[in-house]
């Protein structure tokens, strides 16, 4: 993150071939889990898991490769929501059709508040997007299309394809099953591609990386991009899995758990984002009840990673395997 | 003379009135926001919790201990400026050496803890604080009424920011602070206690919150949601006036009240957005804001 010393030492490391060999296998492990786990567990909440974890995913693409903290990106994974659930409820679309507009809804808007975050650098970036976010935010109680503070209810999940009842709670799952691992597998491609090593050298040190004449900016405007499709990816198949586009997508609570699933699970790991969507997610489901503890609870996790854990999870797995997962 | 542009005129100052009030509470808690960062290179996300617990401290010592308004309006900056130090020193202090926005984040779980706790206990509804009798009723000016209250938080708001900008600009010991600010390490080596001077300064950053949570007490009421929102539209005048100076950021949190106050009689659909909006033009024209240097 920036020019100064993070504690990540992972971070850098190239994909060397034991490391591919330690990162095939964990991938192994979490397809494994995703595929025994509904047998166990209510498949909703894993459903859930798997929506967060793939923003969680987006997001650290942003921080973890390219250094940005956003701390709004409520707006791209709420935003595709309601597009999405508009999509299915109003037009009638099927729900392939609505989850690809919710998705180039939030690309859309990645642009347009990309462009003006890239702007400013480190704490003012994540200010830029916090003001944005809440800027939608108020946007989504008064749009006429939102539902206020009903949000849009009671969304079809349709028949994808025509063909396939995502009433079924199987079919359902599978599909969100298929779009979280096609999401990963991108993300994964995107940080071990040329454009993930520019990204990488910009988080290390941009002047340098602008001085070996490459254009930052667009990289780092690409990056902002990819990151808010795949959120808005995220939240387009969560719409649908509840039903529901609510106005808590948008908000800013939203913005600091996805920061939180990151931090927890490990930044810049490939797979940090999805072992802290399952604590965080896990966790708000069994405490529930604790009602307004909850979120003292997630600031107290804040507070413990940012002072003792900075690793997350995942990155002092890999210190002690002496691997980069 | 009933009418402005096709506005009652009552509704323009009324309006132009509340701007006031509001941009009051921007221009203090960005102040206090930019006089951490430019010391601490952190920015704040405490701020809004801690201009929040100003309010609680208040209520509380005027239901446990019967501590009246003005009294308050001196404690509660002290204890929440106390507590604020001990947050300096047992966590704040440890990241210095990180990258900045582990500052963030820090501050932002704090943030959290604070406002859930306290939303645990007391809810979100809102306890009403009852406003000194010394300043309750208000003056007819002729074209409008003006509350006595009101008219104190501005002059008392203006007079804490023009005080803090005299310290910090004019005087020995703000010097020394623009110094440590351009190099710790220097100032340092001329035997002052830099990291002393670091923890008090977060300390009066934090108490120039909670001295504007109590003054908002009696016009919002006392509520543990009181200062989230705020913060955030606080965030964005801090980008748009740029953090390089004191007076930056007074001139720039009154004068988005006002704006944000004129929105609402114009067009009230945007009042809720317009700042943010005026923070996007900003980026567009002079990304490093207003009154900065990048």
């Amino acid at each position: 993150m920036a020019s100064t010393q993070t504690e990540s030492t992972t971070l850098g490391m190239p994909a060397t071939a034991a490391n591919l060999k330690s990162q095939r296998v964990a991938f192994g492990v979490m397809l494994a889990f995703f595929a025994i786990a509904p047998f166990f567990v209510y498949p909703v909440l894993l459903m859930k898991v798997m929506c967060f974890a793939l923003f969680a995913c987006a997001f650290n693409l942003l921080i973890g490769y390219g250094g940005l903290l956003s701390f709004g990106h409520a707006m791209y994974f709420g935003a595709a929501g309601y597009v999405c659930a508009h999509a299915a409820k109003v037009w009638g679309v099927t729900p392939e059709i609505a989850i690809l507009l919710g998705t180039a809804a939030s690309a859309l808007l990645g642009v347009l508040t990309g462009l003006l975050a890239i702007r400013r650098q480190g704490i003012y970036f994540a200010m830029i997007t916090l003001a944005l976010a809440q800027m939608i935010y108020f946007f989504c109680i008064q749009a006429p299309f939102t539902g206020g503070e009903d949000g849009i209810q009671a969304v079809p999940r349709g028949k994808l394809f025509g063909m396939i009842d995502l009433a079924n709670v199987t079919a359902m799952y599978a599909l969100v099953f298929v779009v979280f691992v096609a999401g990963f597998l991108l993300i994964y491609r995107i940080i071990h591609s040329p454009f993930g090593n520019v990204l990488k050298a910009i988080r290390e040190h941009e002047p340098r990386a602008l001085s070996l004449g490459y254009d930052t900016d667009r990289y780092k405007v690409l990056a902002f991009v990819l990151s808010a499709s795949l959120a808005g990816l995220a939240g387009a198949t969560k719409a649908l899995v509840f039903q529901l586009a609510s106005l808590t997508d948008v908000h800013w609570t939203m913005s600091g758990e996805v920061i939180l699933m990151t931090l927890l699970g490990g930044l810049g790991t490939v797979f940090g984002p999805v072992v802290g969507a399952l604590i965080i997610v896990g966790m708000e489901n069994y405490l529930a009840q604790l009602g307004a503890y909850v979120t003292a609870a997630q600031g107290a996790i804040f507070v413990v990673c940012v002072l003792a854990f900075r690793r997350g999870v995942i990155g002092e797995l890999g210190r002690v395997l002496k691997t980069s997962l | 003379m009933d009418t402005i542009f096709g506005v009652p005129i009552q509704a323009l100052f009324g309006q132009l009135l509340i701007g006031l009030i509001n941009g009051s509470f921007y221009a203090l808690l960005s102040l206090g926001l930019a006089v951490i960062f430019g010391l601490l290179n952190i920015i704040n996300f405490t701020h809004g919790a801690q201009y929040m617990m100003g309010a609680f401290c208040a209520y509380f010592l005027s239901t446990k201990l019967g501590i009246g308004y003005w009294w308050s309006l001196l404690l509660a900056p002290i204890a929440i400026g106390a507590i604020g130090i001990v947050i300096e020193r047992l966590m704040l202090s440890r990241l210095y050496q990180l990258d900045h926005l582990y500052g963030l984040l820090l501050t932002f779980g704090l943030a959290l803890i604070i406002q859930g706790s306290f939303t645990h206990e007391y809810g979100t509804s809102g306890i009403p604080y009852p406003m000194p009798s010394e300043l309750s009723g208000g003056q007819n000016l002729g074209f409008m009424f003006l509350p006595n209250y009101r008219a104190w938080v501005i002059v008392a708001s203006l007079v804490i920011c023009v005080a803090t900008w005299f310290v910090i600009e004019k005087t020995k010991l703000g010097s020394y602070l623009r110094a440590a600010t351009e190099n710790p390490a220097l100032v340092q080596a001329f035997g002052i206690n830099v990291p002393r001077m670091i923890t008090l300064t977060y300390g009066f950053g934090v108490a120039l919150a909670a001295f504007a949570g109590v003054m908002a007490a009696p016009i919002y009421q006392v509520n543990p949601l009181m200062g989230v929102n705020l913060i955030i539209v606080v965030f964005a005048v801090v980008v748009i006036g740029g953090m390089g100076s004191i007076m930056g950021s007074i001139v720039t949190g009154f004068g988005l009240g006002v704006i944000e106050g004129l929105t609402k009689v114009f067009y009230p659909e945007a009042s809720n957005t317009v700042i943010f909006v005026i923070m996007a033009i900003v980026l567009m024209w002079r990304p490093a804001g207003l009154f900065g240097q990048r």
